[in-house]
């Protein structure tokens, strides 16, 4: 066989996929993918790019006036600050109710486990009325909560309630596998090495830990900023004070001024977006070193 | 420190994992517990470590009482059979863990923990390797580093479960080899785990050997070869061949096959057991013993050829009907043994369990034979 052959040969070795003869051992990629990045098209990426074209009408100026009014401003404002403190809330209780869920053996637990997703099948709007009845002045939680001089219904407080309640599951069923795969054995090393409860916890457990709780946090923050269901009927929606970003969109969208609608939603979608791209590629690099790559 | 175990008792859910086990480790030593899975070693060493509680009994270190004491202060170091190295932390913070881990004042500064570490490095051949994750070792670099680990706070008692369970054979062998020097060198009181007699024999002061949550026997590692006090023991250290039969008129039989065995004054059944080097092969049957047996497989792997044969015309015990004889090159070039050639096995040393007595006599028959014989004791 002369050299070019063998060369043109290699080369179809190396690139099966191109020829045609498929050396996978697994059957089924190009069917799968196919499928997959179809289906992704029909219900990702078409709307988004509806939204971009819809956005793409206006002119850069229109554009800019649409999302920096004051009180669009003032929604994102609200929006932000009560995604974080929510966000940041379930962080520390959604790793409490996963090492609880983990770490323990007690009668419940199963129940607790199956609680946990209720935020996820129950719908967000029945959740804000809920939420809305509890909290209100004379409401169960409420009564004495105005008592103490707390209001939380019809407050910014109340859109933190909300997006709390909307988002738990995403902390816990993001921490919960990680704690689970924990080897018991670093516990019992660090241990052994004399180190205390606390040391071990913060040398040892949190750092196996943290990535999939950063992960968990930013999911929770940004199902937060698009939650509309179980904020507006606890949120009282006071221009300036209490009204969510995507209340702007859906206000817009009753004038029928499409093109302002996409315009602010397309803020929301990109702030997503650059969040949950940044922790992908910073969780890989901390990953890649633990895998010693 | 020596350590005293009294009186272990411990139950897993209905399994008895440790049935009354009591033991003295002696200080300074290096000591074996030998078993097969399930036999409770790694609990015991579990529960000296406090990594465990007993349900009942006691530990002591040099007569202190530290049954109550958690682990991490009974300043023991413990390494796993899976390193369970901290794989955040690079070789050197993991090192240093057991030094960071010291309260305040006790915790010696900086630069002396740093200090304390690169001599660590230095004594495991790794200083090149600081700065690498867990992940970037190999097993037996993982290993080290755990060794590293766990006597950097200069524990007085070392406990290791199957630390080199995990290794390929050479790593294993370097390993055993460098545990022993590291031994010598810092005379700590040592505890391993092992399921390997080989491993066991060769490594440690003394060997305790465990099964079904009991202490069997307990001895160096010579003179527990040499003289194992129960079945079990035999058995589980290293292959034997065994023929049962009956004691008549001074000759056990079964058969077609007969062993003399001199000095025994027992009649009815018994089980002869013998280790490979305890026999010799002959082309014909011998004075005092008429063993046929056919060969099945010669297999020239080792400083020694070992012989595999079944027996013809009678049944051995155990180890799927077949005796082991090893033989020296020499033997073998001359002789020549092939499969399918009849062999007589001819005893030389051999160890008689009689009826439920659990102590085995030994009975000796080169010393009986008449005949001025000169023989090499190794």
């Amino acid at each position: 066989m002369s050299t070019a052959n063998q060369a043109s040969a290699a080369k179809s070795q190396r690139w099966p996929l191109t020829k045609g003869r498929s050396k996978r051992v697994l059957p089924g990629f190009g069917l799968s993918l196919g499928i997959s990045l179809f289906f992704i098209s029909l219900v990702l990426l078409l709307p988004l790019t509806g939204l971009v074209i819809e956005v793409s009408a206006m002119s850069l100026s229109e554009f800019w006036f649409v999302i920096t009014d004051p009180r669009v401003v003032a929604s994102y404002k609200v929006t932000a600050l009560a995604a974080l403190a929510a966000s940041l809330f379930n962080g520390a209780f959604g790793l409490l109710l996963a090492w609880v869920l983990v770490r323990y053996e007690f009668p419940g637990k199963r129940l607790i486990d199956a609680v946990v997703d209720l935020p996820f099948a129950l719908p967000t709007a029945v959740a804000g009325i809920t939420l809305a009845t509890l909290f209100a002045a004379n409401g169960w939680y409420g009564q004495f909560l105005t008592k103490l001089g707390i209001e939380v219904a019809f407050t910014p407080v109340g859109i933190v309630v909300a997006m709390v309640f909307t988002s738990l599951p995403f902390v816990v069923r993001t921490v919960q596998p990680v704690l689970e795969e924990l080897a018991p054995e670093d516990e019992e090393a660090a241990v052994s090495l004399g180190a205390s409860d606390a040391h071990v916890f913060r040398r040892v457990i949190f750092p196996a830990l943290w990535p999939a709780l950063v992960t968990g946090v930013a999911l929770s923050f940004t199902r937060s900023l698009g939650e509309f269901g179980a904020v507006i009927f606890i949120a009282g929606n006071m221009p300036y004070i209490s009204e969510v970003t995507s209340l702007m969109i859906f206000i817009r969208l009753q004038e029928y001024d499409y093109a302002a609608a996409s315009a602010i939603a397309s803020v929301i979608l990109l702030a997503s977006l650059v969040l949950l791209f940044a922790i992908t590629v910073w969780q890989a690099r901390y990953l890649k070193r633990l895998e010693g790559r | 420190m020596s350590i005293t175990v009294d009186g272990i008792k411990k139950r897993f859910g209905k399994f008895q994992a440790l049935n009354n086990v009591s033991l003295d480790i002696p200080e300074g030593k290096l000591t074996a517990l030998l078993g097969p899975s399930g036999s409770g070693k790694t609990t015991l060493l579990r529960i000296i470590a406090g990594l465990e509680s007993a349900d009942s009994g006691q530990i002591s270190f040099s007569g202190r009482d530290v049954t109550g004491l958690h682990v991490r202060d009974r300043n023991i170091g413990f390494v796993f059979q899976h390193y369970a190295l901290f794989r955040h932390m690079t070789v050197a913070q993991n090192i240093a863990f057991g030094l960071d881990s010291l309260p305040r004042k006790q915790r010696p500064a900086k630069a002396g923990i740093q200090k304390r570490v690169s001599e660590l490095l230095e004594m495991i051949q790794l200083p090149h390797l600081a700065q690498r994750y867990p992940a970037q070792l190999s097993g037996g670099q993982k290993q080290r580093v755990a060794l590293a680990r766990s006597i950097a706070t200069q524990p007085k008692i070392l406990l290791l479960d199957e630390p080199f369970g995990a290794l390929d054979a050479k790593v294993r062998k370097d390993l055993r080899r460098w545990l022993r020097n590291l031994h010598d060198e810092f005379h700590f009181t040592s505890i391993f785990v092992t399921h390997d007699q080989e491993e066991a024999l060769e490594l440690s002061d003394q060997v305790v050997v465990m099964s079904q949550g009991r202490v069997e026997q307990v001895n160096e590692p010579i003179e527990l070869y040499a003289r194992p006090e129960s079945r079990f023991v035999f058995d589980f250290l290293g292959q034997v061949n065994v023929i049962s039969g009956q004691v008549k008129q001074g000759s056990l039989n079964q058969g077609n096959a007969w062993v003399t065995v001199p000095g025994v004054q027992h009649k009815g059944d018994a089980q002869l057991y013998l280790r490979p080097h305890e026999v010799r092969l002959a082309t014909a049957p011998v004075a005092h013993a008429n063993l046929p047996l056919r060969i099945e497989a010669v297999s020239l792997i080792g400083s020694e050829v070992r012989v595999e044969l079944r027996p013809e015309g009678w049944q051995s015990e155990g180890s799927n009907n077949i005796w082991e004889v090893g033989i020296s090159h020499a033997e073998f070039n001359s002789q020549r043994p092939t499969r399918g050639d009849l062999r007589y096995a001819v005893p030389e040393v051999g160890h008689l369990f009689t009826g439920n007595d659990a102590q085995p006599a030994t009975v000796n028959w080169a010393e009986a034979e008449l005949a001025p014989r000169v023989r090499l004791i190794s």
